[in-house]
């Protein structure tokens, strides 16, 4: 198997048995890049001179017997976390030329275990989107089917590990935006409890939803990859003080007696009929394991979407306010007045599903709405984390699709953002509880796209699903197809 | 017509603190400008506020000191708007959760006691700074200097309680006694450390429904304060009684000309569009720690006042003097803790000379070169008949200038005081046959000149001759 097509643990042990160098499977994986990216444009930025040093140093420690799993591994990150020195744009045009002055917190904990950043991935601008559609930096293709979006936000991320662009990559989940896109490439993507990792450093768009999570090709890489960066930061107020167990250690293939949770407003009529094979698919296989089903009921799930658009819009736009032109990013050379330049800068700079957001959550926070929707939202919200709490007191991982369709064709949606929204109706939920959600390959579609299924589990319970996930991974080999690009 | 006015008061006080309230940089003044600045105080994407405990500290301080109640859980909100020297497009304040709540403070004018409500205290960030002119290199360019953005700030807002310019100020000097007593601020109004917005309405004498109120900004000093209000009351009633309508809005206070200016009317009013910071967690704050700040705050001006006179047995008069500074009444208890038995002897001399010494150099009590061991050694030396009161004044001045030991100072100068009975005599001796005629005008029943003759005595003694001695013998001779 060539350099580039290796997990992280696969890398690992080649490396840490000296029979290659960080630096022949970071040129092999920058290599990869050119040869697809004319093709997927999973990329906003290239760093190969950097990883190339990084991989040179990466060897010298190797060298020095410090090697730990991640050392020397090329992994690539969403361009929504700040690198110190090199440009990050959200996907904005408004930060075209942003370069990071210092690093988040996520990247300086791989960059701490000697991971190799071969570049920042495409994404929806800000985060906002569920097809990468709307980055300023052109879409970025499904590489199982390059008419597809796919997914997003972190559709760079899902789309570079499909592709095999990087062993690893980091993506952020607000709504969705890690699951959804894993699903549609048919990688594992996970989105941890609210607080598990840091985002100090990680732009923010809705910050009481934001999480960041690892993308990956399998369930072990993505046990190795949240250890890496999971864990207290006292940068991040809201990040939590709680051990980081070894993730690694709940990779046991075994789920006799796991009771798991099937709700039943996720397996509803309108579901697409190859989701909903693979769907029951997965649950006779997870029977044949010993889990145990329980159908339970997640009654405010229908309120779920507005909810959403309600709390992320608000916070996203006192969180958009910075970009004013007077600091960073860009700012408007037709401006002639103070006003003007705050105006123009961002009317320039922002596109066009950044404004509809900024416009929405705008609104739900004036005076004389405020009760009416962000406080009420912010109620409803409650109820949607009382559900999950609720089952959790009957099961212990709760199955569901990840998205209502497989991936969707590029064009299709852009005209209709409330289709575009439905596509994350049953990730949402997951953020609003501020729980745990995993996708895992689960299967095909007729037209041959990657579905993946989702696992979700309590708040700070990542140990049980990486297990459930695993035991699942194991038992099946949709994890090994590659997409022939 | 009679008209009443209502005001209330908001109250900015900068912290003490070394640090910004939600990241790790200095907040020294006069810094190189932006050179006090990190990610998050610049607003930079993906940067993340973490509240300084000792903020927290200082807020429930001022909120124990103003009788307030401490909230177990309080929120700090976003308060949105768009201006050059906000780095992040909002403010983090506190809004419908603030710390301290409901507390009061007790002021006098013309002897009358009268309760000022506070509504509530609350933390928030300060903005930067925008520079318009003389920036080397900028041309017409408006430039932003970020060092003081984050810098921490309590709010303070009263009730509207207050019924006069005279009490506002009142209030206003109370409260700025209280932050710096409990050194959380340095009171500095000049550079904006403590600085009040007043909201002012008036309505007719009787009525219990207040007028429409409009909200001067940005008061300097105690004294612009009483014009602005005072402005403010005449143009509202003079506005009333030519039939027009008070408007709702923000104005601002020109020191210059003494007048107030609308800035923006309720119709341009912002819509802050508040909302609790989802970056940070609610601020849970343990009755231990209320109780552990109880216990370490100083004896506050109210308290020290009363003690004065309870304790120390001063008038009302001097306990107000010496209390009205901290670091005076610490530098007067020392004093006293020397000199236990002539506390009102050491009154006098701080309220005197060494109040006089510092008026006339322009110094506060923190910088007096006399310190307390040295005036009490003073004071020993004038107890035990070594020097009189007046040459003590004399030796005081030395000592402030030279920072010796007063008994050297006396020494050197040979200053030391003439007890000596015969010496005494022989000087009366010679100023009574020098001035016969004085003499005989005191003997015909002219008393009087009895002055006099201390006077010349005391000069021919050159002032070391004992004042009490002098008296004594020279009332003897000139009786005959």
């Amino acid at each position: 198997m060539e350099l580039h097509e290796l997990t992280i643990h696969e890398l690992h042990q080649k490396l840490k048995k000296r029979e290659v160098s960080s630096v022949e499977a970071t040129k092999a994986v920058l290599a990869r890049i050119e040869q697809v990216e004319p093709h997927v444009n999973a990329f906003i930025t290239v760093t190969t001179d950097e990883a190339l040093k990084s991989a040179e140093e990466a060897d010298k420690r190797i060298a020095a017997g410090e090697i730990d799993t991640l050392t020397g591994i090329p992994v690539a990150l969403k361009d929504i976390f700040l690198t110190r020195g090199i440009r990050t744009t959200c996907g904005s045009r408004i930060l075209e030329n942003f370069v990071a002055p210092y690093d988040a917190t996520s990247w300086a904990r791989l960059k701490e275990h000697g991971a190799v950043l071969v570049g920042k991935l495409n994404q929806d601008e800000f985060a906002m989107g569920s097809s990468c559609e709307s980055s300023a930096f052109g879409v970025t293709r499904n590489p199982w089917n390059l008419e597809c979006t796919p997914g997003g936000s972190s559709g760079g991320s899902a789309a570079a590990i499909a592709a095999r662009q990087a062993t690893a990559t980091l993506g952020t989940d607000t709504g969705g935006s890690i699951r959804q896109p894993a699903s549609h490439c048919g990688c594992v993507g996970l989105k941890p409890t609210y607080g598990r990792v840091s985002r100090y450093g990680v732009i923010a768009y809705a910050s009481s939803l934001d999480q960041v999570g690892p993308v990956t090709r399998d369930v072990t890489d993505c046990a190795v990859l949240l250890g890496a960066v999971a864990g207290y930061d006292p940068l991040d107020s809201t990040s939590v003080n709680l051990p980081v167990p070894d993730y690694t250690k709940s990779l046991v293939s075994d789920v006799k007696g796991v009771k798991v949770g099937l709700p039943k407003e996720y397996y509803i009529a309108g579901l697409d009929p190859d989701v909903k094979a693979v769907m029951e698919s997965a649950i006779a296989t997870y029977s044949k394991l010993g889990a145990e089903f329980v159908e339970i009921s997640l009654p405010h799930t229908d309120y779920a979407v507005a909810t959403y658009y309600l709390v992320a819009t608000a916070e996203a736009s006192s969180n958009l306010a910075r970009y004013d032109g007077v600091r960073f990013g860009h700012r408007s050379s037709a401006a002639k007045s103070l006003i003007e330049m705050f105006a123009k800068s961002r009317a320039e700079g922002f596109g066009p599903e950044v404004k509809r957001r900024i416009m929405l959550g705008t609104y739900a926070l004036s005076s004389g709405y405020y009760d009416a929707y962000y406080l009420k939202a912010q109620k409803v919200r409650t109820l949607i984390m009382q559900d999950f709490l609720t089952a959790f007191e009957n099961v212990d991982v709760i199955l569901t699709p990840v998205a209502p369709t497989p991936a969707f064709r590029i064009g299709e949606k852009v005209n209709d953002p409330l289709q575009m929204y439905l596509s994350d109706i049953f990730t949402i939920p997951v953020n609003l509880a501020g729980t745990c959600g995993i996708s895992v390959p689960a299967g095909f579609s007729t037209g041959g796209l990657p579905i993946g299924l989702q696992l979700i589990g309590r708040p700070f319970g990542e140990e049980t699903i990486l297990r459930a996930a695993y035991a699942f991974e194991q038992a099946t080999e949709w994890h090994r197809q590659k997409a022939k690009i | 017509m009679k008209y009443q006015a209502v005001i209330g008061l908001e109250v900015h006080v900068q912290l003490l603190t070394n640090t910004k309230i939600f990241c790790g940089c200095s907040t020294k003044f006069g810094a190189t400008p932006n050179s006090q600045t990190c990610p998050v105080c610049l607003g930079m994407p993906g940067a993340l506020p973490v509240l300084n405990k000792k903020v927290v500290e200082y807020a429930i301080r001022a909120g124990l000191a103003t009788n307030c109640g401490i909230a177990p859980k309080s929120v700090f909100a976003r308060k949105n708007y768009f201006y050059p020297d906000l780095p992040k497009g909002y403010q983090i304040s506190q809004y419908e959760l603030p710390i301290c709540l409901s507390g009061h403070l007790d002021i006098e004018v013309d002897g009358d006691v009268k309760r000022i409500g506070i509504t509530r205290i609350h933390m928030e960030e300060d903005a930067g700074k925008l520079v318009h002119a003389d920036v080397p290199g900028a041309g017409d360019a408006s430039c932003v200097d970020l060092n003081r953005a984050c810098t921490p700030l309590l709010e303070i807002v009263s009730e509207p309680d207050i019924r006069s310019a005279d009490e506002a100020v009142a209030y206003l000097k109370k409260l700025h006694q209280i932050v710096v007593y409990l050194g959380i601020c340095d009171g500095n109004m000049e550079e904006g450390s403590f600085r009040c917005d007043a909201n002012v309405s008036v309505m007719p004498v009787g009525s219990d429904t207040f007028g429409t109120r409009t909200e001067t900004k940005n008061v300097n000093s105690f004294r612009f304060v009483k014009q602005a209000i005072e402005y403010e009351i005449e143009r509202q009633i003079d506005l009333i009684e030519e039939g027009g309508k008070v408007i709702q809005e923000t104005r601002l206070f020109d020191p210059n000309t003494g007048v107030t200016r609308s800035m923006r009317g309720k119709e341009e009013a912002h819509d802050y569009r508040y909302f609790p910071d989802p970056d940070l967690v609610p601020l849970v704050i343990s009755n231990d720690w209320v109780e552990d700040v109880r216990l370490s705050l100083p004896e506050l001006p109210e308290a020290k006042f009363r003690r004065y006179q309870d304790e120390l047995g001063l008038t009302a008069y001097d306990a107000e003097v010496l209390t009205a500074d901290r670091l005076l009444a610490r530098y007067f208890e020392s004093c006293v803790a020397l000199a236990p038995q002539q506390v009102k002897t050491v009154a006098n001399w701080v309220m005197g000379e060494v109040a006089r010494k510092l008026n006339d150099e322009g110094k506060g009590i923190a910088d007096c070169p006399v310190t307390p061991q040295l005036l009490n050694a003073l004071l020993k030396l004038m107890e035990a008949g070594t020097i009189s009161g007046k040459i003590a004044k004399t030796v005081f001045d030395e000592m402030w200038s030279t920072g010796k030991e007063p008994a050297a100072i006396v020494e050197e100068k040979g200053l030391v005081q003439v007890s000596d009975t015969g010496e005494i005599e022989r000087i009366i001796d010679e100023v009574m046959a020098a001035n016969q005629g004085q003499v005989n005008e005191f003997r015909s029943g002219k008393e009087k000149v009895f002055g006099f003759f201390v006077g010349q005595v005391m000069r021919a003694s050159k002032g070391k001759a004992n004042p009490a001695l002098v008296n004594e013998i020279l009332l003897k001779k000139l009786r005959g």
